[in-house]
């Protein structure tokens, strides 16, 4: 055999089991970092434009829409609801002049997995004027807006905290 | 306000635990890798020993591509969340082991050695490849039927007397077969020799963590504070000592330096890691330093190797330790950075044992110091999914039994590889996976299958909480 093919050959070799170390250090890497926080709600909205204006619009909503769009969508109106502290942190919800459920219950928009936060802790809602509004729905530990117990519906500032149970949501831009 | 539930649902992420991969496509991918790797390499050593594609290449990449095509089958069905790695890795330093003991096979020179040593010369691959299959068949009955590693700590005091057993089995009269100058087989008639120190060093593993599991408060916990060290009670000094009066007996009458330090050191290493107390390390040292020091000043055999060590030019001439141990040292120099090619070296020179225990010195010579580093890091990446195993156990005695296994694992590796490149004193021992030997290539498929039960357990999602939270009742926070 020529020495060309047996060099050509043995460096062949080395780099083939080299390659091998770098692709298992590579499957250790995604080992490590395997879990990602993906919202998912809003990827999937892109993904499917038409299915997303199809479902979104039950009749009750549809007079409110314009109005959060148009009327008071300044430079104020929140966007998104962000869940910043608990077990959900990272997900958010975008804002699109639906209600939003927070609670136990499986049917809650989020689904908080939380021993302190009751069955249907409490909602979050726009009111005619776009503005949001969060309401405790008689839950056993309450709400807490900015440290404050909820008793009656409060409209909700930009980036005030909502406690409740361990779980901290606020709404952003 | 209710009928919301319709648009919201289409906006919500309702997260879980995000379900974790099985990743046993990877796992396949990778033997497939660690498959091709060892044909290459055998095809590789063909045509520089004969000029040709050995013909029985197909046979071979067939026979490893089908074991590992069994190991990867089982474990998809058995323990599907288990490490993507550690199959791939053990089926590559296996198939690769296998190609290095075929290469030696060729050489003239080993044959005449055998020749007119024992009459006739029989080739080793052969009969590694059937060892490797019935290792993997090991394995795969670890994988299938030990459902859970925790029933393994019921045999706690049981696997102790075992492993007991087995380490004394060589001393037994008719029974050990002392061909080597250690008393570390069996002989078992019609089917060959047996080191069942390789299976005992498993069956220890469970009697330690057993064993520490229960007693690790103790130990950690009631110690005195002498000179920066806690030191223990003497009652739980006890267990220590014993172990290490067991390792220097092995030591004395089997003349097997490796076993009884990789005893002791697993022993020293799983207690560190159960108590967490540095002094331990330091007692460990101590110990093995003073256990290691007395015996080489008695027993002859040992004292050679010692001699070997030191010097092996001064004696090389003379004394067969000292040459092997030169010719090993002068086959990783003469390897070079990037070797001389698989089949063209000569560490064949060492003549006795070059396919067992200095096996590692034809991969310093053929590959060089890059394949050297290469092959090493397979192995650390193997202690290192052991390791990441133990982390990720939810119970302590999956944690210890982990620790150990990987501990014993990476133990034997450096007393084998610092044996042969001249770092300390060379101990009788194999290269789990790579070097010849029946005994050590079963019992390493089977810590292997060990490690993937354990990840499985370690790495399987939970399972899911109970339906209906609904019904639980919300905790009220008292102030």
């Amino acid at each position: 055999m020529s020495e060309l093919t047996l060099t050509v050959m043995r460096l062949g070799f080395l780099a083939v089991l080299w390659l091998f170390v770098i692709v298992a250090v590579q499957v250790i890497r995604s080992d490590l970092f395997g879990t990602r926080v993906t919202q998912r709600g809003s990827r999937r909205e892109n993904a499917r434009p038409q299915q997303a204006a199809r479902q979104a619009a039950p009749p009750q909503q549809r007079g409110q829409q314009p109005a959060a769009s148009g009327g008071r969508r300044g430079r104020n109106a929140p966007t998104k609801l962000v869940v910043s502290e608990g077990t959900l942190t990272g997900t958010t919800v975008a804002l699109q002049g639906q209600t939003i459920t927070l609670g136990r219950a499986h049917d809650s928009t989020i689904v908080l997995d939380d021993d302190y936060a009751s069955s249907r802790h409490a909602r979050i809602y726009p009111d005619r004027d776009g503005q949001w509004i969060v309401e405790d729905l008689g839950s056993t530990n309450g709400t807490y807006l900015d440290r404050n117990r909820l008793t009656t519906p409060t409209p909700i500032p930009l980036g005030a905290p909502i406690r409740i149970g361990k779980t901290v949501i606020e709404l952003r831009k | 306000m209710s009928s919301t539930t319709n648009t919201s649902t289409q906006h919500t992420s309702t997260i879980g635990a995000i379900g974790a991969p099985s990743r046993r496509n990877t796992e396949l991918a990778l033997l497939v890798f660690a498959v091709v790797i060892p044909v290459f390499a055998y095809a590789n050593v063909g045509l520089a020993i004969n000029d040709q594609v050995p013909t029985g290449l197909l046979g071979y990449g067939l026979g490893l591509g089908l074991l590992a095509g069994i190991g990867h089958i089982v474990v998809r069905k058995f323990a599907a969340y288990a490490d993507p790695l550690l199959l791939p890795l053990a089926t590559l330093l296996n198939g690769l082991g296998l190609v290095f003991i075929w290469r030696l096979d060729q050489s003239e020179r080993l044959q005449n050695l055998a020749e007119s040593a024992y009459g006739v010369f029989t080739p080793s691959a052969p009969k590694q490849l059937l060892f490797s299959a019935l290792g993997l068949a090991l394995f795969v009955a670890v994988v299938v039927f030990l459902k859970d590693h925790r029933i393994l700590q019921r045999y706690t005091y049981i696997s102790m007397a075992v492993a007991l057993v087995l380490l004394v089995l060589p001393l037994v009269p008719g029974l050990g077969d002392d061909t080597f100058g250690a008393k570390i087989w069996i002989r078992i008639p019609g089917v060959g020799t047996i080191q069942p120190g390789e299976f005992a060093k498993i069956i220890l593993a469970i009697f330690f963590s057993g064993y520490l599991m229960v007693k690790r408060d103790a130990l950690a916990l009631a110690s005195r504070r002498f000179m920066g060290l806690y030191l223990p009670r003497g009652r739980d000094l006890g267990p220590i000592i014993t172990i290490w009066a067991v390792s220097l007996l092995i030591l004395i009458f089997e003349n097997d330096l490796g076993t009884s330090l990789l005893f002791f050191g697993m022993f020293v290493i799983m207690l560190y890691v159960a108590t967490e107390r540095t002094s331990w390390i330091v007692i460990g040292l101590l110990m093995s330093a003073a256990g290691a020091v007395g015996v080489a000043s008695f027993a002859g055999h040992v004292q050679a190797r010692v001699n070997a060590w030191l010097d092996p030019w001064s004696c090389y001439e003379n004394s067969d330790a000292c040459y092997q141990i030169g010719q090993s040292i002068m086959s990783f120099g003469s390897g070079g950075v990037l070797g001389t090619g698989l089949g063209q070296g000569n560490s064949d020179l060492i003549g006795f044992a070059a396919n067992s225990d200095f096996i590692f010195s034809t991969v310093g010579e053929e590959l060089g110091l890059a394949g050297v580093m290469g092959i090493l890091l397979l192995y650390g990446l193997i202690i290192e999914r052991g390791v990441r195993t133990a982390l990720a156990a939810r119970d302590p005695f999956g944690k210890l039994f982990a620790v150990g296994l990987s501990g014993a694992f990476a133990l034997q590796i450096f007393v084998v590889v610092g044996g042969v490149m001249g770092l300390i004193p060379l101990t009788g021992m194999t290269m789990p996976f790579f070097a010849a030997g029946g005994s050590s290539v079963i019992a390493n498929w089977a810590l292997i299958g060990l490690l993937l039960r354990i990840s499985d357990t370690a790495r399987r999602p939970a399972p899911a909480p109970a339906p209906n939270p609904d019904a639980e009742m919300t905790q009220v926070v008292r102030p």
